[in-house]
């Protein structure tokens, strides 16, 4: 789908150096780099990622996710870095199924991620493991379903 | 801090022949005047003391993000205006530049240098709401009606340039909407000859006066660590010492030519975020006057994109391809190729992400606003836990949120 270059960014290098198997593949669009991680390997390459002193991704700008439904695996989750030392961004991807979609949580790493993760669960219904209150944000706690998903008409169930 | 101590003594917990006395329970808001919107905190009080503060959202909550997918990718710029109220243009401008990024299209220099002028012009307008309401908020009443009365002058220009003071709608894909009437320059030189004295005036109000330093200092303190944690961003970043800011580190709209400070202090407390946003409206000056030097009289002021940026009136009434190319544009819209693009912008409030994906078809496939007051906002337990009811609306003014960008 993505135009698909083996790229040469330092991150994705010592990433793959770190644990080739944390890199299941590499998309370069329009100069920003995104990263596919398989799901087992997320917490620990955030781990590395955040606290690697030649990367220091200390600062998530952001996690949403895209819904390709009726493709499969149907989520993918987007996590937005960025070094605020080396002025570098890098987008993390994990792919999860639809059938009960679920993901480590990286509070630990990024305490910031508590809000975004809240959003993600709310609109798309993606579990957070290990979250500490895993709740809707901003949708009442009483609703049905997840309007950011593709199957959920635009004007609400009626 | 020394009210602080002894207002912790006179509250310590009563014991009764029950046992402790429960913390009491207090909603603040979604309706209360310092929440600048419709924000609820819930409050767990022990005497005057917070000791746990919950923000609950939600409640201008309106899919915003949901209605992109349903919209092309024109008309979809409606919409950013909705998200942060008082920053119209900024947000045009980042969801702009992300759909020009994912089409790969370069925008023409006097279009960027108008964009610069105007956007900065928003980050005054903005923060001098921000600094107004903070200031009634603390009891200052004066303040409010001097910087409202400037932010007026400002809306004025909006409305000549764009013909709308608030929901713009001017930045389009590939350049503006329409040129700018002539004269304009002239009322954007009159506002920001004016504007510094205007700041002087202000800073003459608050900056020494002790009420306000009493209010602010040690208030709402946030580390620099604390800070990157939470993923804080904008002057509450800057206020903490982190010279970061994405019109230097990430230059867009030919940002990179303008000569400009990052206003940054170290105490991290409301007082030193007043302090960065008061440097910040003088920096704008600055900005938007290289800006009305850099503005050529004339040129274009959209890309040359048959296809995607819509001909000008006289081609379209003239020419058979500019009348082909604005049906298909205003019926179908364009199409740009398959992928995601992440682009980030300065607003006044912070890191304003616009994440679009493209599935190859005329309407965006997702479209998601990394806001920066949503952001912020997850900061305001530990900015205000631990200290007395009168400072949360302190805090909470201190984090300039826009409830409209915090809910979507």
């Amino acid at each position: 789908m993505e135009s698909q270059e083996n790229d040469r960014n330092p991150a994705v290098e010592k990433l793959r150096a770190w644990d080739a198997e944390a890199v299941a593949e590499v998309i370069t669009f329009r100069g920003e780099t995104t990263v596919v991680v398989p799901v087992r390997h997320l917490r620990a390459a955030a781990e590395f990622l955040a606290s690697e002193p030649s990367l220091r991704y200390s600062f998530l700008s952001d996690i949403t996710t895209v819904d390709r439904f009726p493709l499969e695996p149907r989520f993918e989750v987007n996590y937005h870095l960025l070094a605020l030392e080396r002025k570098d961004r890098l987008r993390l991807k994990v792919m999860v199924p639809g059938n009960d979609p679920a993901l480590p949580t990286v509070i630990p790493v990024w305490p910031t991620a508590n809000w975004h993760e809240r959003e993600n669960f709310d609109l798309f219904g993606i579990r957070f493991e290990g979250h500490p209150d895993l709740t809707r944000i901003v949708l009442p706690d009483d609703w049905e379903g997840h309007p950011l998903r593709k199957d959920y008409p635009v004007e609400g169930y009626r | 801090m020394n009210a602080h101590g002894k207002n912790r003594q006179m509250t310590a917990p009563i014991e009764t022949a029950a046992g402790p006395a429960q913390p009491m329970i207090l909603n603040m808001g979604p309706q209360h005047p310092s929440t600048h919107g419709v924000l609820r905190v819930v409050l767990e009080l022990d005497g005057e003391i917070v000791r746990k503060a919950r923000p609950v959202i939600g409640y201008l909550h309106t899919g915003i993000e949901k209605s992109c997918e349903s919209k092309t990718y024109s008309q979809a710029i409606t919409l950013t205006d909705r998200i942060d109220y008082l920053a119209p243009l900024s947000n045009n401008l980042g969801y702009c530049l992300a759909v020009e990024k994912l089409l790969g299209l370069e925008v023409p220099k006097r279009a960027q240098y108008i964009r610069v002028l105007l956007t900065e012009l928003t980050r005054i307008a903005s923060h001098l709401v921000w600094l107004g309401t903070h200031a009634i908020d603390l009891g200052a009443m004066s303040v409010f009606l001097y910087s409202f009365r400037e932010r007026e002058e400002i809306m004025k220009i909006f409305e000549f340039v764009a013909g709308q003071r608030m929901m713009t709608s001017y930045f389009r894909i590939g350049g503006l909407a329409l040129e700018p009437p002539p004269g304009w320059l002239d009322r954007v030189r009159r506002v920001v000859e004016s504007m510094p004295g205007h700041v002087d005036e202000y800073e003459d109000l608050l900056t020494r006066n002790r009420i306000w330093m009493a209010r602010t200092q040690g208030v709402g303190v946030l580390s620099a660590a604390d800070a990157i944690a939470m993923g804080v961003s904008g002057p509450m970043l800057r206020g903490s010492g982190i010279a970061h800011d994405t019109r230097k580190a990430f230059p867009y709209s030919s940002y990179d030519e303008f000569d400009f400070q990052i206003p940054t202090q170290t105490a991290g407390d409301c007082y030193a975020r007043y302090l960065v946003r008061i440097a910040e409206i003088r920096e704008s000056v600055k900005i938007v006057r290289q800006a009305m030097e850099k503005v050529p009289a004339e040129g274009p002021i959209r890309a040359e994109a048959p296809g995607i940026v819509p001909p000008s009136r006289e081609e379209m009434k003239t020419s058979i391809e500019g009348l082909i190319y604005h049906f298909k544009i205003f019926t179908e819209g364009f199409v740009p190729p398959p992928g995601e693009v992440y682009q980030v912008i300065e607003s006044p409030r912070g890191e304003l992400g616009v994440f679009v994906a493209s599935d190859g078809s005329p309407k965006p496939y997702r479209v998601k606003f990394r806001t920066p007051s949503f952001v912020n906002l997850q900061s305001l337990p530990r900015l205000c836990e631990g200290r007395l009811i009168a400072d949360v609306v302190a805090c909470i003014g201190t984090t300039d949120i826009v409830l409209g960008e915090v809910d979507r």
